[in-house]
């Protein structure tokens, strides 16, 4: 009983949760701009809207465009429920740090399909911005986290996150390296600053947007639901593996209570982070952007040069 | 009847079974001549030999699995002493004819609906003989047993081939093509005649068997020289980088079934000797030859689908995309040869399952996709990729196998690429673990490539079904598509099941694989790192790194239609959903303002461009008067100049010409003494000989 609980609250635990994220983030940026912002309960009020929209559907699509939002969702959700979130107890055959990186292609190829069958320009364009970063982004994030596989000899990431508490300190510099080069990636791959801006509709430098302008109503609902989720993803992956020690072995209710409030207080810095990035730093040009994702594969390589 | 059943595979896993298995090619080569002057007649013998010799040929590797019998014949001659046709049947070679049989049943029947576009043009029961030939050819390369023997059925396949590559002989481009891929194909038989010459001469055998028996006495230079010369020679049929140069042309001028076979089967005879020479015949390997092996496949796959994304023609595209995966598979074998150099037994038995099991996935997932590419170019009579779009809607079949091969080729679960590069990337990382030294650099940078290469196939499917499958037509060509008959769609969704079904059987067809990979490198009693929990799920080392091919398919499934289910039902059910036009900006939508092929890749050529090496072009038209500030037009084009023709090939033509002229003297016509040249040259070897 203990089991199903913990795992429903596995599940359901990122796509219920990362619309806060969003509105934190959103919230943080525009009181850091001396503006009052919306609440941070505003992105399910967006998603709520949204759902109970009539849609519109570019006359040109096909089939792809109409299913694309229901795989660019559901792999979040399955990706959400196979990494370690608060519990080292849980696992699905799906676990796989390399399992999870090609789960998460799945989305990437039917956005950027999405993206080119309306037939606009902006479509086709963000599709070639998203695969050509997500092509050196996927490299890098393999690449940061293969220091913690060589130490704990697996690519479970469950079993990875849980793992690598021993020796911790021994290896702390390279451990450090890698995680920079991970949180590159992040951005890379949930399309924040410096690689994307959310924020704007902006055809020269969008991304994300780019892909999902045609949608409307609940494919719309569920795309940007989906890039919450990959934000959520990987944040919890950044903490999860880089800066473990919190994931809960038993089922009680005291500890799961522990493992995830913790676990939420570690991605509220990941979060405060990228807020406070986000209103430091400008949008890097966008050939630039692969300067800083080959810089972050070097880091990680070097990580891997110290712990071998 | 359990006894019955074992007698049946009993009496096919015998020589009277592999005989059968070459005489239904034989037979339908053969057959598809004599009957040439019917154009029906001979595409229906073609196909119906085909399909029936690789059913028999997949019933016949299926036996010798489940019997575990090899099958060995040999005929020799007194009078020549190195030759005998020997032939052998063991669970490497059973594995390699199961690949040619799979992928030519399925382009068999794909090939009775495609070959009738060449009715009344050109011979079908030529096009019948060669195709029939160059099956034949392949099952002669996994089967032979003795040095001259395999380099004859060599040849049966590279000249079917060839044959098949020049058949459309109306296109110039096509016929230089096939000289290119004759040339390249025989300067690698020439290594291959040294390589196995050089054996012959410290072993005095040319059976594989007597070669390997004697291998001790071959000195370690020499056998660096067979190493070298045979990794040269099999290069090229494999197609690796730099000596891939025949590849991208060759390919696409065949008929698309052939295309198929070539780029799936073909290019593999190439692992196949590659495995047999160096982990069996001439084993143990020295580490040296894992690191050179491993660093050819790092470089081709990475190097590989840079190419493919410059590319603009859909079968070009997808043959750079065939030198990628060889150098994957590459990367398997080579670490299986650099594990056992370190003896590490349990992670040569994953490393050589990873190669093993890529072989097969890339032969059915290039085949759909080549086969799928040939449905679309019959519909729009054009290879090249702005020309196509839109055709998802008037071409719903192709596209679905299409998608298909895409996802399989960029290793997305559940399809079976996934499941092959996991390996691969497993064995990479066991290496970068544990080889120590400088090779665990080597694996570093392997598996930094394989990690890019990934990504980039990615990106390359997405443009390809992007630019041919989505949005509007960009030429009337598209417009008028239309979807292809009943066997071609048969063809194609044979393969399309086959590789969501290798796909979910990863971990049994991985066991076989093993099994294979234990009989080739003698391991028999070793435990492997890899092994299958289940009979579902794939498990490598003792800390959990599993995957489970049943349950991401299910699990994938699963949230997909929940998700479906939930918003379609469970959110407000009285939405409504429209189709309107996509939103234009305030001007008309044309086709010329979706994203090109070339625009799509733009800035991963940018990215990449110290590989790739991109040059632009000005050309400027003025007017008559020559006026400066009176230009006509002006024109910018972008070309990816081919670095391995220009810096090494063309010297090397310029070599070879230079040589030539200098002995142009000898050739003065006179026929007197062209015959006493060979005159004097009988007596020089016949002087040299005693």
């Amino acid at each position: 009983m203990a089991h199903y609980l913990l795992w429903m609250i596995q599940i359901a635990l990122v796509p219920v949760v990362a619309p806060l994220g969003i509105g934190i983030i959103n919230k943080l940026k525009a009181r850091m701009q001396g503006r009052q912002g919306a609440s941070i309960l505003q992105s399910y009020r967006n998603l709520r809207k949204l759902l109970h929209k009539d849609e519109v559907i570019a006359k040109d699509a096909s089939w792809i465009f109409r299913v694309a939002p229901f795989i660019v969702f559901g792999v979040t959700v399955l990706v959400g429920a196979s990494i370690p979130l608060f519990s080292s107890m849980l696992h699905l055959p799906t676990s796989d740090l390399l399992m999870v990186v090609y789960v998460l292609a799945i989305g990437v190829f039917f956005l950027a399909l999405a993206g080119m069958d309306t037939g606009s320009a902006f479509g086709g364009f963000g599709a070639s911005r998203e695969v050509t970063l997500g092509a050196v982004a996927e490299g890098v994030l393999i690449f940061s986290v293969l220091p913690l596989v060589i130490l704990g000899g697996t690519t479970n990431l469950v079993v990875l996150a849980t793992g690598v508490t021993s020796g911790y300190v021994h290896h702390l510099i390279p451990i450090l390296l890698a995680a920079f080069g991970f949180i590159v990636a992040l951005l890379a791959e949930a399309k924040r600053f410096p690689f994307d801006n959310p924020d704007t509709h902006l055809e020269l430098t969008m991304v994300h947007e780019a892909m999902i302008l045609e949608y409307s109503g609940k494919r719309l609902a569920l795309m940007e639901w989906a890039a919450a989720n990959k934000l959520f993803i990987f944040s919890a992956l950044a903490v999860n593996l880089f800066f473990p020690f919190n994931l809960i072995s038993s089922a009680g209710l005291g500890q799961v209570m522990i493992g995830v409030v913790v676990l939420l207080a570690k991605m509220l810095v990941v979060y405060v982070g990228i807020a406070v990035l986000e209103s430091l730093i400008a949008k890097l040009r966008y050939f630039r952007l692969f300067h800083l994702l080959f810089v972050a594969l070097i880091l990680s390589v070097v990580a891997i040069g110290l712990v071998l | 009847m359990k006894e019955n059943g074992s007698n049946m595979f009993d009496a096919i896993a015998s020589p009277a079974g592999l005989i059968t298995l070459l005489s239904v090619f034989g037979l339908g080569a053969l057959g598809a001549l004599v009957v040439r002057a019917f154009d029906h007649v001979a595409n229906f013998w073609t196909a119906a030999f085909a399909i029936l010799g690789s059913l028999w040929g997949m019933l016949f590797a299926g036996s010798i699995f489940v019997t575990h019998h090899e099958v060995a014949m040999k005929v020799a001659t007194s009078s020549f002493s190195g030759f005998s046709v020997a032939m052998h049947v063991d669970k490497l070679a059973a594995f390699f004819i199961f690949v040619i049989s799979l992928v030519a049943f399925f382009c068999s029947i794909y090939g009775i609906g495609y070959a009738k576009e060449y009715y009344k043009r050109f011979s079908i029961g030529a096009l019948g003989f060669f195709y029939n030939m160059f099956i034949l050819g392949m099952l002669l390369v996994v089967t032979s047993f003795n040095g001259l023997w395999f380099l004859l059925a060599w040849e049966i396949m590279s000249l079917a081939s060839y044959f098949l590559v020049v058949y459309d002989r109306t296109d110039r481009k096509n016929v230089k093509a096939g000289y290119v891929y004759l040339i390249m194909t025989h300067v690698g038989a020439l290594a291959l005649l040294l390589a196995l010459a050089l054996l012959y001469h410290y072993t005095h055998s040319f059976d594989f068997d007597g070669i390997k028996a004697h291998i001790a006495a071959v000195p370690h230079l020499a056998l660096a020289a067979v190493f070298g010369l045979s990794l040269f020679g099999l290069g090229i049929k494999a197609g690796v980088i730099p000596l891939h140069i025949w590849l991208p042309s060759a390919h696409p001028a065949a008929p698309s079934h052939v295309s198929a076979l070539m780029s799936g089967v073909m290019i593999k005879t190439g692992i196949y000797m590659m495995i047999r020479l160096f982990l069996d015949i001439m084993g143990p390997a020295p580490l040296w030859w894992g690191i050179v092996v491993l660093s050819v496949g790092a470089v081709s796959s990475l190097v590989g689908v840079l190419f493919a994304l410059t590319e603009h023609d859909l079968k070009r595209l997808l043959a750079y995309h065939s030198i990628e995966n060889i150098g994957i598979i590459l990367l398997g074998l080579g670490s299986a040869l650099i594990f056992s150099a370190l003896h590490r037994p349990e992670l040569v038995l994953l490393a050589l399952a990873a190669a093993l099991f890529h072989t097969l996935n890339h032969a059915t997932f290039k085949s759909l996709l080549f086969l799928s590419a040939g449905s679309v170019i019959q519909a729009t009579h054009t290879r090249n990729i702005e020309k196509y779009g839109g055709l998802m809607k008037l071409l719903p079949a192709t596209g679905l196998f299409f998608l298909v091969g895409s996802m399989a080729i960029s290793a997305l679960p559940p399809f079976n690429g996934f499941f092959s590069e996991w390996l691969t990337f497993q064995a990479l990382f066991g290496g970068i673990a544990h080889a120590g030294g400088s090779a665990q650099w080597v694996f570093v940078a392997a598996a930094a490539s394989l990690a890019l290469t990934g990504g980039l196939a990615l990106a390359c499917f997405v443009k390809a079904i992007g630019a041919t499958f989505l949005a509007r037509p960009r030429s009337s060509a598209a417009r008028h598509a239309k979807e292809s008959g009943f066997s071609m769609k048969t063809g194609m969704a044979g393969l399309a099941i086959a590789c969501l079904a290798i796909g979910l059987a990863a971990a049994p067809v991985t066991r076989l694989l093993q099994t294979v990979s234990r009989e080739v490198t003698g391991l028999s009693g070793v435990a492997s790192t890899l092994h299958v929990s289940g009979s579902r799920t794939l498990v490598v080392g003792d800390h959990g790194a599993v995957v489970s091919g049943p349950a991401v398919a299910l699990l994938l499934l699963l949230v997909v239609v929940l998700v479906w289910a939930g918003v379609r039902y469970g959110v407000y059910r009285r939405q409504k959903v429209m189709t309107g036009p996509t939103w234009d900006c305030g001007t008309d939508l044309n086709e010329r303002m979706e994203i090109t092929a070339t625009g799509f890749s733009q800035s991963i050529i940018r990215v990449f461009k110290s590989f790739l090496l991109p040059t632009l072009h000005h050309a400027v038209e003025r007017h008559e008067d020559e006026n400066p500030y009176q230009i006509k037009s002006r024109t910018v084009s972008m070309q990816i100049r081919d670095m391995y023709q220009a810096s090494i090939y063309r010297p090397l033509y310029r070599l070879i010409g230079m040589m030539s002229r200098s002995a142009e003297w000898i050739h003065h016509g006179n026929l007197s003494a062209y015959i006493l040249y060979i005159f004097a040259a009988i007596i020089i070897v016949l002087a040299v000989g005693a």
